[in-house]
């Protein structure tokens, strides 16, 4: 056992952590102004991007995977234009994997974010814009700074949630070591040759880090509600 | 000088209803808008400030904010605003929430003086009372040294005690600013206090604008004294009628004659008063 524990490959967990970390970034800094649009909005439409929005959440992953493998195939203008602008080729690759996790993980921050937004009291960015300030600065300095349990909520269950991913990371990915072979596929991976003490060590870890995660997420959320107020300096 | 002519179509929770207002109002006026709930009060404020839409003119020392072609946006509006519920940014410190205006800390400390919250500049708002609350709203509020403000029944969360002193304080920076004050109020003495002109909207239309002791004053007939009140029930008593009616936290009971029962419903609003004793005061 000792010898296992030695041996064993942490590549696919650096994968993970990898994607994990780019997706949360770029979902958190693109989907900010959809996020804001939606609990600002009193368009009649709004229902519809909701709608378009929360999609992944119910959609099984092999479904989106196979939508996602048809419009990235390099036979796709989004292929095509990858490889023409940018010489990357979206599947099988750890950038693929980057674009599907995107559009997996889209409801699992900007939910949160939205109904952030949407706790704020309206009087107060109102207060703001009179103070003279446009959206983006009262985004940034009011809207923000004052739904910080939201935000952790977003970022870390985003974040959380594409370590997660199995299915549509297969599909899109495939299992290339050192490319796109995450720990939830190497799992898989070990499973199938019968290796099962391995995928205990990796399903353990994985078991671990995950409750980690969410504890520190309750916590932190737990601690902020209780913070605000007492002295500033 | 301040020219207001607006229309906008309202959904309120009493059905549509039309706001249409005409008036103008001179520079460094302090005006009190008064009426019932639902008559459109707050609206017309939001119009002015530019939180909410509407059709019409709207100019401020000939600088139109709004008419067919122009909407200025309510950060380009010279306006300072104290909303009901304070409105304060809760990560900010009473200091910061008043730099976050203009970042004049001379300014700043110039206000928290005059409103004695010095004291309390790096709290945060949440660890402050009420009273505490609308006096760091009212700071803000004027940071940007405003031509307009404009409050929207700023006192009306606050103990009578404190009311008071924000009236002082209130009135205190109208003058030492020279702004013009719209303020949205319910409450006669404020307005007597504090006002010189007030305009009472009904269902979205100003029903009376002028000298606002004039208008506090103003009652029906030759009575000597009267009061507003809404009509609960309408009783017989043996050979007589009695009407119980509630005027402002009280209720009292009225005899009124046979015709009188016939004419009312349950749900008017009636003045109730009298010409032919002297009234009574006494201290309680």
């Amino acid at each position: 056992m000792l010898e296992k524990l030695n041996n064993i490959e942490f590549t696919p967990f650096l994968l993970s952590f990898k994607l994990a970390l780019l997706t949360t970034v770029i979902l958190f800094v693109t989907t900010m102004p959809l996020a804001w649009y939606l609990s600002q909005t009193r368009s009649r439409l709004k229902p519809l991007w909701e709608a378009i929005t929360a999609m992944p959440i119910v959609l099984p992953p092999s479904v989106l995977g196979f939508y996602i493998l048809i419009a990235l195939s390099h036979n796709s203008p989004i292929g095509i234009f990858f490889k023409e602008n940018f010489d990357i080729e979206l599947l099988f690759s750890f950038a693929g994997l980057v674009v599907a996790s995107c559009l997996y993980s889209l409801p699992f921050m900007v939910q949160p974010l939205q109904s952030g937004f949407e706790s704020i009291d309206k009087s107060m960015l109102e207060a703001s814009y009179i103070a003279g300030k446009g959206q983006i600065e009262t985004i940034l300095r009011v809207a923000l700074p004052n739904i910080k349990p939201a935000v952790m909520t977003a970022t870390i269950v985003t974040f959380a949630h594409t370590v997660g991913e199995f299915g549509v990371v297969l599909m899109v990915g495939g299992s290339i070591p050192n490319e796109t072979k995450v720990a939830s596929v190497a799992i898989y991976d070990m499973v199938e040759v019968m290796d099962y003490s391995t995928a205990h060590i990796y399903s353990a870890i994985m078991l671990i880090m995950s409750f980690v995660i969410l504890l520190s997420v309750y916590i932190f959320n737990h601690k902020e509600s209780r913070k605000m107020g007492g002295y500033h300096k | 000088m301040i020219e207001i002519d607006i229309y906008k179509k309202l959904h309120g929770s009493s059905g549509d209803m039309e706001l249409r207002v005409k008036l103008d109002i001179r520079d460094h006026e302090f005006v009190a808008l008064t009426g019932h709930s639902g008559s459109g009060k707050s609206t017309l404020l939001r119009i002015i400030a530019g939180l909410e839409k509407a059709e019409g003119s709207l100019r401020v020392d000939g600088i139109p904010w709004l008419d067919t072609h122009v909407n200025l946006p309510t950060q380009k509006r010279e306006i300072g605003f104290v909303f009901q519920e304070y409105a304060l940014f809760p990560n900010m410190s009473v200091e910061d929430n008043l730099l976050f205006v203009v970042k004049d800390r001379e300014l700043a400390t110039k206000l928290l003086d005059m409103t004695e919250l010095n004291d309390l500049k790096d709290r945060m708002p949440n660890s402050l009372s009420g009273g505490q609350k609308q006096r760091v709203a009212l700071c803000r509020a004027m940071m940007s040294r405003p031509k307009l403000l404009l409050l929207d029944e700023p006192l009306s969360a606050l103990d009578p005690r404190m009311r008071n002193k924000l009236q002082v304080e209130i009135l205190t920076l109208h003058r030492e600013f020279g702004t013009t004050t719209i303020m949205v109020s319910h409450d006669p003495s404020e307005i007597y206090k504090l006002s010189n002109h007030a305009i009472e909207l009904h269902h979205g239309e100003v029903v009376r604008y002028g000298n606002s002791r004039e208008i506090l004053m103003h009652s029906q007939g030759s009575q000597k004294f009267s009061f507003e009140g809404e009509i609960l029930e309408i009783k017989k008593a043996d050979v007589i009628y009695v009407a119980i009616i509630s005027i402002g936290q009280q209720i009292v009971e009225v005899v009124i004659t046979k015709e009188e029962a016939d004419r009312f419903v349950v749900g008017d609003i009636v003045t109730v008063g009298t010409k032919a004793f002297a009234p009574t005061i006494n201290r309680r």
